[in-house]
Parts: C-alpha cells; structure tokens; sequence
C-alpha cells in the first residue's frame, strides 16, 4: 500500500514533469508558429479585401531622380486585369521617352510558375515572347524592378509576423516576407501594412547578401468603389545607388470593361 | 508606293482616297508622331567599282498619323517614309509604309489598305515572314519593308489567333544604284523586273497563318501561295553588248513553321519553310537559342547570348547566304536611364572559313527626343561563288542621330 502510494506519487511527479515539459513545448510552438500564421493571416487579409475590383485602367509617370544626371520622366499607361484563380494580367503601354512610344508590355502573372511576358515593337510589328526569370532586372531603368511590379500573391512569399510598430500616426504590423522564387533579387522584404486597412505605407527591400538596397513609400491613399485602396504616388528610394524613382498615377478608373480579350497578344498591335 | 518608279494601279489609287477621307471625317481621336533622322556612312575600303563613293549622307522622315473613331473600335494608321541619299538616287526613295484601316470585332478584326506583317521568332534571318517585301536599299539586314496592300481577317479563339491575307498587288524589291554602294558590279535595274505570272505585279497572292501560346510555346504554321518575295537574278546582253542584271519573280507556294520555348533561363528559336517553285523545292531552317544573364558583376547590366544556325537545302545554289552558317552574337543591356544597348554578330559561313560577316549594333538616347545610333558591319569572304563576295570591300560604319516627335 505504502509502495503503491510512493509509486504513485512518482507517477504523479513524471506526469507532472512530462506535461509541464509538454506544456513548454507547446508554448514554444504555439509562439514560433504565431510568428509566421500571424504573418501569413495578414498576408491573406490583404488579398482578401483586394478581392473583386475587376479591372482598372491608370495613367501614370515614372520620375527618374539620380544624382548625376538629374531627372527623367516616363509615361506610360497601365491596364489591369483582376484574375480570380491565378495572378493578375497587365497590358503596359508606354507614351515617352518618344523613341519607345507604342511599345506594349503584356504580363500574364502566375502565383508560382514564372509569369508569361510579351513586349510588343511598333517599329518591327513584331510581338516577342521574353523570358520573365530575369524579374530582378530594372524596369525601363527605373529603380522599380520588374517583380515589384508584379501582382501580390500570397503563393510568392513566406510570412513572418515581426511587430506592432507606430507608421503614418497608424498603428502598423510590421510583417517579414521572404521570396518563395530563387530568381528573386530579394533575401527578404520587410511590410509596414496598417492594422485599419491593411494597406503597405513602407517595404524594405533586402539584396541577395541580405542589406538594405531600397526602401519603398506609399502616398496618397485614395478609395475606390468604396473599397479599394491605392496609393496615387510611390516612391522607390535605392539606399546604395543614391538614385529614386516616383510612381505617380494621375488617374485611376475602375469597371472599365476591360476583358480578356484586351489582354491577347493581338491585342498588343492595337494598343496605343 | 515608291514614287516615280512603279505603275500605280487605279484601285490602289481609289483605295487611298477612301482611306483618306476617312481619316478627314474622323475627330475623335488623333495622334501625331514620327521620327526624322540624319545618318552618316563611312566605307573602310575603296569601292570595286567606279562611281561608287567612299561616304555618303542621308536624312530620312517618318511621319506616323493615327485615329480612332467609333468607340476606338475603328482606326486608322498612316506611316510615311522618305529619304534623300547624298549618293545614290535610287536610295533617295518614298513609301507609304502603312495606310490601314482596321475594325475590331469582339474576337475578330478586319484590316485594309497598305499593311505590315511580322510573322516569326528567329533573330539572324526571318525565313517564315513573307507578306512584306524587303526595302533592302534601307540596310543589309533586310529589316525595314515595303507597305504591302492587303485585306486581312482574324479570328482570335481558344484555339489560337487564325488570319487570312488576300494580296491583291505586288511590290518589287529596292536595289542599290549605280553610285552606291552593297552592290554587284552591274546595278540590278529593279524597273526591267520579270515574272512568271502573266498578270505580273497584280497577280492574286494569299496567305493564312494560324499562331498560339500554349504556356510556355509559341507556335505558328503559316502558308503562303503567290509571288517570291526574294527575286532570282536574270543577266541579258542587248544588241549593243550592254550587260543587264533584272530580278526575276517567280510564283511559289511556301509552307512556314515558327516555335518559340522557354526552357529555364534559355529561350530556344526555330524557323524552317518549305518552298516550291516551277525551278525547284527545298527547304530552309534556322533554329537556336537566347540566354540572358542578369545582373552581371554586381552591376544592373544584362549580357544576352545569341547563337543561331542557318541551313539551306539548295546549299552551293542558294542566292541566300545562309546555306550552312552559325550566328553567334552577344547583346548588352545597360539598363539605364537612356536605354543604351549594344549589340555584337558574327555570321561565320561552316563550308567556308575565309568567308563571315560581323556587324555592331549601338544606340542610347541623349533626350526625350533624340537618339544616337552606331551600325557597322564588316565582311569577308575569298569565295567567288559566294553571293558575299560581292560585298567583300564594304565595310562600313554609319552614325545616326535621331530626331523622335
């Protein structure tokens, strides 16, 4: 009897030690998933009130600052296309520097395979299939590179909640974002989204050895269709090269009624 | 049309005012743009032949007029060219590149007036695109075309992008005068042209191609039954001992195929045509690949490697110089504000090693609206029978300055 209560009360110590043990255990884990579910429920938040804006079509500028040479201006003219089940399409049309005027950028984007990218040469009448692995290279030699013009999917990146953090007199999430692509020019990206709206206000860009290369700002928020949030001016700071470059939309228009049919290759030849 | 030189048909003469009028009566919306440009040849060696020069100037103007009416789902394209050669008066020649009105349906379009067609996805040679003629007195690389006349309805379906030409009038290729240079020692005299068909320039020419994207292919079948493009070369002597050198247009049917595949960071190419004529049938095939790496050495620069190889079945009877030859060819890409790049060939013949050609081509922008642009090519060849031969004193360098509006 006496044996069996001792016995019993090493049972209990062992129980007691084990699920403390486990105990700890799950509280390690519950918090380091934390981190990245958090990370990626933000993530999914943010499609989710993305979702159902349909097309648009913009008219933008690209101002080119460096330090040497000054400033350049660009104008080009965006159609979008929203695609519920994959990424986005996009028929760029760009207007100045006059020499590239009639030149056309159609991008098919993919949440994982490589996206599907046409250009169009006016000159030769000729639509090129390019090759979209090179998503790191400069877009038309701007500091905006070809896949942070790309649509945001959550399938592109693994999540990581980092912070609450104070941004634009909002309070922030601070969320760390780490390319799913090895083609990518990126280590990781880091997102101030605000907890309202979940609108990007600052991106931090990390090169491949993992510093700072550019920092991104979000201005200007207008709604759309009650809705929609986007930002009317973007600016791409690179933190290594000296040189920046706005994105400014000068007007924006939703419902356009815009089809697939606009985002053919054929339909290419026709734009203007 | 070439003006002065060829015979204007009244139909194509009542086309052009249609389209002219339309033009006048649409408001809605228009646009006006163009390049005019100043370039500058230099020749390295001095020519084979008399008469020719050692340099010539030349300025070109290509006004673009465009209009859309109807709910932008008609337009009209107006594309002009003119230039004036310092040297050579056949080279100082107008076009009308395009005329075109164009309708677009919700997945059909129709098109009519003077067109311009790119059918392919080969870089070195362009074996498949046959609707335009090649204005071959503009530059060796047989890039810039004539306005062809034509009436063109597609189809855009799941099942690809299907177009139907009906040709109804021919235009005949520029040839270098007597004092230029890129020639053979007697000028091609392009107004003695000879055809096989009987209704010579207006003779009935179609063509249909059909092209689809299937995820990462690009494929096209075309198919083409009229008169060549690339004209045979007829030498006659007259009663007074006078040597002529007259193209010579025969009729022919030509089947085309064109692949493009992205496989990982390679871009593979290929085109191939099968052609028959009364003369002969052979074939034709140029196939190869892109490979671009990015970011080099740390920089924002691109270096795009380029390797094609070129096959003609007529082999030592081919008036095409790509019988049996490798291109291989690297492009830079600065990818800077002014949009510099530079591209670097050479074509070097595999039956004969004496014979290659190599060409630079470079440009960037200096403004919003001008341009440089540096061209050379170089050629060497110590085979008589090869068409290249011809040209093996006619290295040159050419400067353009470019004015965009």
């Amino acid at each position: 009897m006496h044996k069996q209560a001792k016995r019993n009360r090493a049972k209990k110590g062992v129980l007691l030690a084990l699920s403390f043990l486990v105990a700890t255990c799950n509280i390690g884990l519950v918090h380091a998933q934390s981190a990245e579910e958090k990370g990626l429920a933000i993530a999914k938040e943010r499609k989710q009130r993305d979702i159902g804006w349909s097309d648009s079509e913009a008219d933008t500028s690209m101002i080119l600052r460096s330090p040497s040479s000054g400033e350049t201006e660009r104008k080009m003219r965006v159609k979008s296309l929203e695609v519920k089940t994959d990424g986005d399409k996009g028929l760029t049309i760009f207007d100045q520097p006059l020499d590239v005027k009639g030149t056309a950028f159609l991008n098919f984007s993919h949440a994982i395979e490589p996206d599907d990218q046409w250009m169009y040469l006016p000159k030769l009448k000729r639509v090129k299939r390019i090759q979209s692995k090179n998503k790191s290279g400069p877009f038309m030699g701007s500091e905006f590179a070809f896949e942070d013009m790309s649509s945001f999917e959550i399938e592109k990146f693994s999540f990581k909640y980092l912070r609450d953090e104070p941004c634009n007199n909002l309070q922030c999430f601070v969320v760390e974002q780490v390319p799913t692509d090895e083609n990518s020019g990126y280590s990781k990206t880091i997102v101030w989204l605000d907890k309202d709206e979940y609108r990007p206000f600052k991106v931090e860009f990390y090169d491949r050895k993992g510093s700072l290369l550019k920092v991104l700002t979000m201005h200007d928020y207008q709604l759309f269709l009650d809705k929609y949030w986007r930002p009317m001016r973007l600016s791409m700071v690179n933190k290594q090269n000296g040189k920046s470059t706005d994105l400014i939309t000068h007007s924006l228009q939703f419902n356009t009624g815009l089809t697939d049919n606009d985002f053919d290759k054929d339909s290419l030849m026709r734009a203007r | 049309m070439k003006v002065g030189k060829t015979k204007m048909d009244w139909r194509y003469i009542a086309l052009c005012c249609w389209l002219a009028s339309l033009t006048s009566n649409a408001l809605a919306d228009t646009q006006y743009n163009g390049t005019a440009a100043f370039e500058q040849r230099y020749f390295l060696q001095d020519p084979l032949y008399p008469q020719q020069p050692r340099d010539s100037a030349s300025v070109f103007f290509a006004p673009e007029l465009y209009t859309s009416f109807n709910d932008g789902q008609d337009s009209v394209l107006f594309r002009g060219f003119y230039r004036f050669d310092q040297r050579d008066s056949e080279r100082s020649h107008g076009d009308v590149r395009e005329l075109i009105w164009s309708h677009v349906g919700e997945n059909w379009e129709i098109k009519a007036g003077i067109g311009k067609v790119f059918w392919g996805q080969t870089e070195s040679l362009h074996l498949v695109d046959i609707i335009n003629q090649t204005d071959s007195i503009e530059a060796i690389d047989g890039e810039d075309k004539l306005g062809q006349p034509m009436v063109a309805l597609s189809f855009f379906k799941d099942w690809g992008n299907f177009t139907l030409f009906a040709l109804p009038y021919f235009r005949e290729r520029t040839f270098t005068g007597e004092d230029g240079r890129l020639r053979g020692p007697i000028p091609v005299s392009g107004e003695d042209a000879l055809f096989e068909s009987k209704d010579k320039n207006s003779n009935r020419d179609w063509a249909a191609r059909w092209q689809k994207s299937i995820g990462d292919w690009e494929l096209g079948l075309s198919y083409f039954d009229g008169t060549s493009r690339d004209p045979d070369f007829v030498t006659t002597v007259n009663e007074q001992g006078e040597v002529k050198v007259s193209p010579y247009y025969a009729q022919i049917r030509q089947v085309g195929l064109d692949v493009l595949t992205i496989i990982d960071a390679w871009i593979i190419k290929f085109e191939a045509i099968q052609r028959t004529s009364l003369a002969q049938d052979y074939w034709a095939m140029v196939g190869g690949f892109e490979y671009t790496s990015v970011g080099i050495l740390d920089t924002v620069y691109d270096i795009g490697w380029l390797m094609e190889y070129q096959y003609d079945d007529r082999q030592e009877l081919a008036t095409s110089v790509a019988q049996n030859d490798l291109m291989v060819g690297a492009r830079w890409v600065l990818n800077d504000v002014d949009g510099s790049e530079m591209l670097v060939g050479v074509v070097q013949d595999l039956d004969y090693s004496a014979v290659r050609s190599a060409f630079i081509e470079a440009s960037s922008r200096i403004n919003d609206h001008w341009k440089w642009r540096l061209d050379a090519w170089f050629f060497s060849s110590d085979e008589t029978q090869e068409p290249s031969y011809l040209l093996r004193r006619d290295d040159y360098v050419q400067f353009s300055l470019e004015y965009y509006f």
